[in-house]
């Protein structure tokens, strides 16, 4: 585990914002942190940067208990992108790094690689405000990764970009990660957690409801259901498994959803459907973070 | 520590690179020159010799009580009429009758002109017949002139001042006013200019955003610290840049000046700048003695040293209640409703500050050199005027106190602001956060 968080409370003057919340982050992983608007992700985002102390509970970082000096191993994406207007791009990245402890030389060499990588070599010397609001993204992403942190903590990272640059931040976070870097990657987009996620922890109300492997947590809200493609009629009452949706396609094949009763097989349902109609494909319908998402969510209230 | 060390380096860089700075600090020095050497130089101009005609119906003038630098005259008898008529288009700028009966009437003297009469004219004239009528109104009386040259006394009296031990200095109060004055001047300036500077530097931050970068990198307080420490540095570099560049500047004018200026004091053989001359060396003050005498009597070295100790911590005071503020808004328009807050300690200690000048010993000028808020300006207004070492000493360790103090208050206000967003703050939620934990 590079982080774990254990029985955090973080009350401010009119709310709780963590109610003894614990989570675990194995290293390596792109760590999904979910929840609604006002759950509590940035404030337990701003107790792993430091930013703010928790209550109580308490954080470890790597096995040891957070301190500043971990302040260099962690790097942070705000939700709330800002750099200083006036500076130079080149500047203000050497000054960023070098607040993260590099040397003005590892800061340079770096910068220059990532400068290269990006293919944005004659912005070194460009005052932000010329840029645009994606190259700003790109400027603040490279500030955030150039000391090359251990954690790196990425708040909503694909606002504001493009398709294009979308797909290129997307292929470096995977990067990253294949260095060996773990990603707290706190987002709405479920799409995007389905897609990079190895891991989540979901936040409601100041609390973790939900947390695992992805594969593990999707398996957990499994129906019994599945997709059935056919052609045939099926009606009436079945035995093995209820009909929950129907939906005609082009060549006389239908999609039916079905949802099987307790304790049946899928060998038995299959049979049964095939004595009605001719099965084309059986697949097994995985929950959508999404579905997820919504589901507990919406049940807690 | 190293962390500080980079923000202040940041704070000072950018600050010293924009092009403002340089337009503030190259324009004062000219300024200020400008001040002392356009008279100068519109003096040394203006050769443009005035005429003017004297009609004497006394008959009790020669030519050669009418000289003067700047003005020819001309005397002329004959119908005053006519020359009314006449002088303008002569080329006069002005017709002086003195009548007969002026040494009845000292208003018989008339000055005709088409414009207005200049004052420089004005006074010349009369200077010249007073000094024509007194001397034959003595003569009258039997009094030479030598026994009136004699009389002529001018008191200045020397304002000594004895310290505890026992030593006698002599002191020159108008000199140690004007040190006082211009000393309590820029502290009060700086204050408030570079105070703004640190507020404004705190809104950018927070409202561009990136402070929640910085300070995932370094703790809210060493930010604050190292953007005051930085600004601080600029207003230093400032200084510097005034001080050289008006001393240079004026070197260069005067050196400019100099040969016209002694050429011109040559030329005037005239009487009355000899006199001038003569009383100038009777009397003990000359400005450049004014001015050597308040740095002899006043302890350089000291004064030095308190200013910058009372710039620094004055400074570090204010300037950390300015962060505070910039911390709680969004925008300097907003900030405009907390500022005043700290605005009127330091107006309050300026106008105090014209007391202390005025009365130094005063208990109103002790009280306002001791409370914290107060002191920066009105200590460096009393330290000319000679300060017991035992309050001067009470005075620092407030003024240190009153900046831990201060920088407590406000590291905490700022830790807590710097994160607030989209929330209008009032002085309970301000004074509330001071209390937030961790």
């Amino acid at each position: 585990m590079i982080l774990s968080i254990q029985d955090v409370v973080k009350t401010y003057a009119e709310h709780i914002a963590l109610d003894h919340v614990s989570v675990d982050v194995p290293k390596g992983h792109i760590f999904g942190l979910l929840g609604p608007n006002g759950a509590g992700k940035t404030s337990l985002i701003r107790i792993i940067t430091q930013i703010t102390a928790p209550d109580s509970g308490r954080v470890l970082f790597d096995g040891a208990p957070l301190s500043e000096r971990h302040v260099n191993d962690i790097g942070y994406l705000p939700e709330e992108r800002g750099l200083y207007k006036k500076m130079k791009v080149g500047e203000q990245l050497m000054y960023l790094a070098q607040l993260k402890g590099m040397s003005r030389a590892e800061a340079q060499s770096k910068l220059k690689d990532w400068f290269i990588r990006l293919d944005i070599k004659d912005w070194w010397n460009k005052p932000v405000d010329d840029l645009s609001k994606g190259m700003q993204q790109k400027t603040q992403f490279i500030a955030t990764v150039v000391h090359e942190p251990a954690l790196l903590i990425l708040d909503e990272p694909f606002s504001g970009f493009d398709p294009i640059n979308a797909n290129m931040l997307k292929d470096e976070i995977l990067a990253i990660r294949d260095r060996g870097t773990t990603i707290l990657f706190s987002t709405h987009r479920m799409e995007s957690v389905e897609e990079l996620c190895d891991g989540i922890a979901l936040i409601n109300h100041a609390n973790v409801v939900l947390t695992g492997e992805k594969k593990e947590v999707q398996n957990r809200f499994k129906k019994n259901e599945f997709e059935v493609s056919f052609v045939g009629e099926l009606l009436g009452e079945t035995s093995s498994f209820d009909l929950l949706g129907m939906e005609s396609s082009q060549d006389n094949r239908r999609k039916a959803r079905i949802k099987l009763h307790e304790k049946v097989r899928i060998n038995e349902a299959l049979g049964e459907l095939i004595q009605h109609v001719d099965v084309y494909a059986f697949q097994e319908i995985i929950p959508s973070f999404n579905d997820i998402f919504i589901e507990v969510v919406s049940q807690k209230k | 520590m190293n962390k500080i060390l980079l923000i202040i380096q940041r704070e000072y860089v950018t600050r010293v690179q924009k092009k403002s700075f340089w337009i503030a600090s190259l324009l004062a020095p000219f300024l200020i020159t400008a001040i002392y050497a356009i008279p100068i130089w519109l003096a040394l101009r203006d050769k443009e010799v005035k005429r003017v005609e004297v009609l004497d119906q006394s008959a009790m003038f020669e030519a050669k009580d009418f000289t003067d630098r700047e003005i020819q005259y001309q005397l002329i008898t004959g119908d005053l009429e006519t020359y009314k008529k006449t002088f303008a288009k002569q080329g006069f700028s002005a017709l002086v009758v003195v009548k007969k009966n002026i040494l009845e009437d000292p208003r018989a003297v008339q000055i005709f002109s088409e414009k207005n009469v200049s004052l420089p004219l004005k006074s010349s004239i009369e200077g010249i017949v007073q000094n024509k009528i007194r001397s034959v109104l003595m003569q009258k009386a039997g009094i030479s002139e030598k026994v009136y040259a004699d009389t002529q006394v001018d008191i200045s009296g020397e304002t000594i001042t004895v310290s505890e031990q026992g030593k006698e200095t002599s002191s020159s109060s108008g000199g140690a006013m004007i040190l006082a004055g211009v000393m309590g001047f820029i502290l009060y300036l700086t204050l408030l200019l570079y105070g703004s500077q640190v507020m404004n530097g705190v809104i950018e931050e927070k409202s561009s955003r990136i402070i929640e970068v910085i300070i995932s990198s370094v703790k809210p307080y060493q930010l604050m610290l190292g953007k005051i420490l930085g600004v601080g540095l600029v207003g230093l570099t400032q200084f510097l840049l005034w001080i050289v560049l008006t001393i240079g500047l004026s070197r260069v004018t005067s050196a400019l000046y100099q040969p016209e200026v002694k050429k011109e004091v040559r030329s005037i053989k005239d009487k009355k700048v000899q006199e001038a001359v003569k009383e100038v060396d009777k009397s003990d003050i000359s400005p450049m003695e004014e001015v050597s005498k308040v740095l002899a009597s006043t302890n350089i070295p000291l004064v030095i040293g308190c200013f910058m100790f009372y710039f620094f911590f004055g400074y570090l005071l204010y300037s950390s209640l300015f962060a505070a503020i910039g911390s709680a808004v969004e925008s300097s328009t907003e900030a405009q409703q907390f500022t005043f807050i700290v605005m009127i300690p330091i107006i309050i200690s300026f106008l105090m500050a014209q007391y202390t000048l005025q009365d130094p010993d005063s208990s109103v000028a002790i009280w306002a050199s001791m409370i914290p808020f107060t002191s920066p300006i009105n200590m460096m207004v009393r330290l000319p005027y000679g300060v017991p070492t035992g309050e001067l000493i009470g005075s620092m360790i407030l003024l240190v106190l009153g900046f831990l103090a201060c920088s407590w208050v406000s590291a905490r206000i700022y830790r807590v602001g710097i994160l607030m967003y989209g929330k209008k703050v009032s002085f309970k939620e301000l004074s509330k956060w001071i209390f937030y934990k961790g």
